[in-house]
Formats: C-alpha cells, sequence, structure tokens
C-alpha cells in the first residue's frame, strides 16, 4: 500500500524536475522512480517476451525497440499478439519471461496499469472505450494530467487554463460542438477520436493505439491519419492498423508480427515485398 | 482563482433543494418536535410517540438508503451486506446505552443484566470505555468503518465484481449475525440489548428525548444529502461513476480504482453506523435479526423503487416502502415478504429507474413535440453496429494481401 502511494507521490512531485533528470540522466544515471530515462533515445525496449495463455504461446520471445518520437505501425494477421504485446506493455497480463522497459529505468513488468499510465503510456482500445454516460468534455476532463489520488480529485477545481486545455483538445478531435453531449450518443468514429482526445490530455510520452481507425469512414481515416503524423516527434506512437492505405499515410517504420514474434521490420514497401510476409497473409 | 470549499458545498446543490431542505428542517426540526413534545396529549394536532419514533426509525432508513445509493447507484457496487454496518453502528451505541442504565436493572448491579444472566464477574475487555458518550460516538463510526475498510480492502484488491462480490457480502453479514447470536460473543445474544433508560443523563423516554433524536435523525439525513451532493458532483464523483461504466479505462488514465471504491464503500459504511447510532434509541432494542441477510436485501429495495443513481430517489423509495411496510404489517402480516418480492420484481421489469425515472418520464412527455429536441438516454449495453461490424473481416481485406497482390 505504502509502496504504491509513495511511487505515485514521486511520479507526481517529480513532473516539474521531469526535464532536468531526463537531460542529465545519461552521466548520472540515477533511478530516479517515475521519471522517464530517454538517454539512448529509446523510449520502449521489449526483450525476448514470452506469453502463455493455457500451452498457446501469444508472445514468444518477442524483442521491439521503439525510438523516441517514433511512429511505429504494428501489423500481423490475427492472432499474431499485437494486442497481448499491447497488454504487456500496459501492465494488464505480466510476461512469463523477457524484459519490457519504458526509457531506460522504468521496468514495466513491475508497475500496475494505474502507475503506468503516470509513467507516460496512454492506450487506446479495439472497441473505443470511453465513459458513455458522461458529457465528451467529462470524458477529457477525467482524463486531464493531474493528480489522480482519491484525496485531491475529490477537491479537484476545474481551472480556466484546464478549460482551455479541454477546449483545445476538443477542437483538435473536432468534437468542439459536441462537448456538452453524453459521449454514448457520439457516432463511432467520432467515439474513436474521442478516445484518443483522452490520451492527449493525459500527455504521454508513448501512445499506444489499438485499431484507432476501425468503423471510421475514409474521411474520418485521412483525418485521423494527419493528426497522428502532427503527433510524432512530441510523442512516441505505437499503431496497430489493418487498414493498408492508413498504414501508408502514417509513411512510418512497419514491425509485422507473426506467430507472436518478429516477422520483419522496415519501410512499407520493403516489407510488403518481403516474401516471408507474402506467405504469411496468403498462405491463410 | 481557488473557490473556497465551503462555497462549493453551497453550489452543488441547487436552489430548489435547499428551498425542499429549509421545508424539510422547519418540519422535521420545529413542527413535529412541537407536535410532540410541546402539544398537549389532548390536542388535535398531538403527535403520539408512536408516530413520532416509526419517523424516525423511517429517517434513519433514509440516510441507510443514500449511504446505499452513493456505493450501488454511483459506484455500481450492489451491496447486500450493508444492514451489518448498520447494525454495528447501533451495537456499538447500545453498548453505551446499556452501561447508562447503571444499578437500575433488573438485577441491580454495575453490569449490564445479560453478563448477570450469564454469571459473569467483569466486563470483558471490548466494554471499556463504553460509558463514555464521546468515545461511543466515536466507535459509531470507527466500527463500520474499520470494518468495511478491512473486508472492502481485499474483496476490492482481489477484483471481486458485480455478483461475486453481492454474494459475499450477504454471507459476511450472515456471518456476523450468528457470531451475534452467541451469549459468549458478549452483545446479549439473540435477545441483543434492550431496556435502555437515559442518554446522557436524561430519560429515554421523555417527550424532549424523543423529539431531540427525531430532529437530529433528520439533520443527520439532510447532512448526507448535501455531502452526498457534492460528492457526486464533483470530480471524484464522475470517477465513480466513470470505474461503474468502464473500469479497464479509467485504469488506464492512471486513477487506482481500489482506492476510490475503498474510500466511497468505507464512508459509506461509516453514514450506515450513525444511522444506527440514531435508530437503537428511537426504537429502543437491537439484536442480531438486524444483521439478517433479508434486511440488507431489502435497503436494496429502497433504492431501486426510489431510483439509483439519484440521492432524492433513495429517500423516497425508504419513505415509500417503509410506509407501506408499517401499513402492511399491521393489515396482513404475513403477506409483506411477498408484496417486497413482487415489488422489487415489478420495479427491475417496468421501472428500471424507480419512482423518479417515471416521474420524469411523465415530465418529459409533453416536451417531446414534433420541434423540440429528443431526451437523451443512454443505454449503458447499447453497441455500434459498426463496432460488431469491424471485427469480422474478410480474408481479402487483410492489408498485406493488398499489398501483396499490388
Amino acid at each position: 500500500m505504502s509502496v504504491v502511494t509513495d511511487f505515485e507521490r514521486s511520479a507526481m512531485e517529480s513532473e516539474d524536475q521531469r526535464e532536468n533528470w531526463s537531460g542529465n540522466a545519461s552521466t548520472s544515471h540515477v533511478v530516479e522512480p517515475g521519471a522517464l530515462d530517454l538517454s539512448h533515445n529509446v523510449i520502449l525496449y521489449l526483450e525476448d517476451i514470452t506469453v502463455s495463455f493455457d500451452g498457446f504461446r501469444a508472445l514468444n520471445q518477442l524483442s521491439l525497440a521503439i525510438d523516441a518520437g517514433e511512429l511505429r505501425c504494428i501489423i500481423g494477421p490475427n492472432g499474431a499478439g499485437k494486442t497481448t504485446m499491447m497488454d504487456v506493455i500496459t501492465g494488464k497480463t505480466r510476461p512469463d519471461s523477457g524484459k519490457a522497459f519504458f526509457g531506460q529505468t522504468i521496468d514495466l513488468t513491475r508497475l500496475t496499469e494505474p502507475q503506468i499510465a503516470h509513467a507516460g503510456i496512454g492506450r487506446k482500445f479495439q472497441k473505443p472505450t470511453i465513459f458513455e454516460q458522461h458529457t465528451a468534455f467529462e470524458n477529457l476532463e477525467l482524463a486531464m494530467k493531474a493528480d489522480k489520488r482519491v484525496r485531491r480529485t475529490l477537491f479537484a477545481q476545474l481551472f480556466d487554463d484546464d478549460r482551455d486545455r479541454i477546449a483545445a483538445v476538443l477542437t483538435q478531435i473536432r468534437l468542439d460542438r459536441e462537448a456538452d453531449r453524453p459521449a454514448g450518443l457520439l457516432s463511432h468514429g467520432q467515439k474513436q477520436w474521442l478516445e484518443i482526445g483522452m490520451l492527449l490530455m493525459q500527455e504521454p510520452k508513448l501512445l499506444l493505439l489499438d485499431e484507432p481507425v476501425a468503423g471510421m469512414t475514409d474521411d474520418e481515416t485521412e483525418r485521423t491519419a494527419e493528426l497522428f503524423v502532427s503527433l510524432a516527434g512530441k510523442h512516441s506512437l505505437v499503431v496497430v492498423e489493418h487498414d493498408m492505405a492508413f498504414v501508408e499515410a502514417l509513411g512510418g517504420k512497419v514491425t509485422v508480427l507473426c506467430e507472436g514474434s518478429v516477422l520483419a521490420e522496415g519501410d512499407l514497401a520493403e516489407v510488403q515485398e518481403d516474401p516471408r510476409v507474402i506467405e504469411v497473409y496468403l498462405g491463410r | 482563482m481557488r473557490t473556497p470549499l465551503t462555497l462549493r458545498i453551497l453550489h452543488s446543490t441547487p436552489r430548489a433543494g435547499w428551498i425542499a431542505l429549509a421545508v424539510f428542517a422547519a418540519i422535521t426540526w420545529i413542527a413535529v418536535p412541537v407536535a410532540h413534545a410541546v402539544l398537549a396529549e389532548a390536542h388535535p394536532l398531538h403527535l403520539s410517540a408512536y408516530s413520532v419514533s416509526l419517523l424516525g426509525k423511517i429517517l434513519c432508513y433514509m440516510v441507510v438508503a443514500v449511504a446505499m445509493d452513493l456505493i450501488w447507484g454511483y459506484a455500481g457496487i450492489l451491496s447486500l451486506g450493508h444492514g451489518l454496518f448498520f447494525a454495528l453502528g447501533g451495537y456499538a451505541f447500545g453498548m453505551y446505552l446499556m452501561r447508562q442504565i447503571g444499578r437500575d436493572g433488573s438485577y441491580q448491579s454495575d453490569l449490564p443484566d445479560f453478563m448477570v444472566f450469564l454469571d459473569w464477574k467483569e466486563l470483558p475487555w471490548y466494554w471499556a470505555g463504553s460509558d463514555s458518550f464521546l468515545g461511543t460516538l466515536l466507535l459509531v463510526g470507527a466500527v463500520p468503518g474499520l470494518v468495511a475498510f478491512a473486508f472492502g480492502w481485499f474483496a476490492f484488491r482481489s477484483r471481486i465484481k458485480g455478483v461475486y462480490f453481492s454474494i459475499i457480502t450477504q454471507a459476511l453479514t450472515y456471518a456476523a449475525m450468528l457470531l451475534f447470536f452467541r451469549n459468549e460473543t458478549g452483545f446479549g445474544g439473540n435477545n441483543g440489548f434492550t431496556d435502555f433508560k437515559r442518554i446522557l443523563g436524561y430519560s429515554i423516554t421523555s417527550p424532549e428525548m424523543r423529539a431531540t433524536l427525531f430532529a437530529l435523525s433528520a439533520a443527520l439525513l439532510m447532512a448526507c444529502l448535501v455531502l452526498g451532493r457534492y460528492l457526486v458532483t464533483s470530480r471524484f464523483g464522475r470517477v465513480l461513476a466513470a470505474i461503474r461504466d468502464a473500469e479497464s479505462r479509467v485504469m488506464f488514465i492512471g486513477y487506482n480504482p481500489l482506492h476510490y471504491k475503498l474510500f466511497m464503500w468505507t464512508l459509506s459504511a461509516v453514514l450506515c453506523g450513525l444511522a444506527g447510532a440514531l435508530y437503537v434509541p428511537q426504537v429502543g432494542i437491537i439484536n442480531p435479526s438486524e444483521m439478517s441477510p433479508a434486511n440488507s436485501i431489502e435497503i436494496a429495495v429502497w433504492v431501486a423503487v426510489g431510483g439509483r443513481g439519484t440521492l432524492v430517489g433513495a429517500v423516497l423509495g425508504a419513505g415509500i416502502v417503509n410506509l407501506a411496510k408499517s401499513w402492511f404489517t399491521m393489515s396482513f402480516p404475513e403477506y409483506w415478504p411477498f408484496f417486497l418480492g413482487f415489488l422489487f420484481i415489478a420495479v427491475t421489469l417496468y421501472l428500471p429507474d424507480g419512482v423518479v425515472g417515471l416521474w420524469r418520464r411523465l415530465r418529459a412527455r409533453p416536451a417531446a413535440a414534433p420541434d423540440a429536441p429528443p431526451v437523451p438516454t443512454v443505454h449503458r449495453d447499447a453497441r455500434p453496429v459498426s463496432a460488431a461490424r469491424s471485427s469480422a473481416k474478410d480474408p481479402a481485406e487483410l492489408p498485406a494481401v493488398k499489398g501483396a497482390e499490388a
């Protein structure tokens, strides 16, 4: 109990010092819990991750490294382990073996889901998961980066700059006119965007997006691609997607997963010409 | 910049709410006490001791209903063991009442009668300090609070949810009932505590004391409503409702649901304990049957009938069901359990939002004119068609297939 709260407290308090820490961490390497150490320019590092469910290996010695500010697409046939990989990164599933690090110092296999969220990883689910009874505005308010312990939330107040931030994100996700509607009444594409907006409110360093454009119209898909490209650099993004046109529009490096491990990695064109990738997809 | 907390609490209850509370206060603090304690018994407006304690009892039940609604209606956690916390508060205050009897009991002993009867020579250690009024006030909240905290800590940490949680709470209150039935437990066995004489030296049966207890129950109810209203309109309340609707999302945006559930659960138990402490001197008895599972289920029925997720609904539900109960148990005592069961089924089937939901529907009807915007209703279980569609994919549509063919 006390370990959890201490961690959360230090995660909150170190917020202001975070920039400084990541700056000189390369020389000192002092372990500052909660502070993201990007000294080697790698934001996410998975090594030999294995996860089994009743004998079925969902992930099989998966190794993957994502650079800071990178926009990475993950593709692969159904059952390749894409969602399980996200579960491992966000603490929902514990790996049987292997390492998962956020930056140089944060061991993801030891943290709980809320701790990982505080450390700076935001996740969008495959099925839009938003608070349907709350308005779009309230959804963003709840997601907003803040001290999220009970005693702070009990007395939390919405200040003008908070409202401005929420308004800015509402505009960014094109929901400014739907701010006061219950989120359950939004269209499917709008729900997807609202969930992306909730991630943005958290100001995460790394965004994990599981099929973000599923169920969107072509127009919405295009605008989502624009949004993601504009986010890269400031944030690191890992996008799992089936929609090839969307992956192409994002233009980042592509990783192909198959049977729980990495099959190929590179530009989209390279990957598509890889005979193993073609076989995996056509062989099914 | 920062608005003082008192001001925010004032703002959280709307103007109509404050007016209703003022009217309620005028009735419960002035009209009823005067009608009972000042007017002569022959006066047509005189309220009998029976009526005042019945109404006072219902006020205590209303507090329990509000506490139940906070945890069930807002946090989505159905407790079928809230009667335990109510009874624990009652027992804690009952210990003080037993000590206040002094040597006026049947055996003229310093010990409570049941201990003399069991041939005990001294008070058990856990009765220490039970003669202190202030200490008792502390225990009344602390005992149910600690029990709830310990139970909630293990249950919520193990992520026990839904019907499993409800069943365990039911078992908890049943186990406690069996424990309190034992004479050796030291709380009067199946007879519990009764024959109370005094509070702070004043006679418990005097009209003034009855009126005071009644007014205090009303004050507690109003305090609970104002506090509850602040909680559910604060960001805390929105997190709580969010946990009810999509707990995994709450975790991934960085809230720890365990702490939120635990706080609300414990606070709810403390409120029940306070209500129990005011209930016992008004009805004059506390025994283990208060912990019977049926009592706890009844609490859930009150909230369901009134409309969960609205504080007013909880108060109305407790009032309606209990008034019906006191009429039924006088006229057709043997049919009350059947009626209660029927009520629960009927409300679940036809009035999912209870009396308050019915009222809202009736009021919304004239507003649904052609040019008026439709009243939004959110169905929690509704899934967009597109979500279902997107999960089923044609193999030919797979991205790499298209890419490879190109």
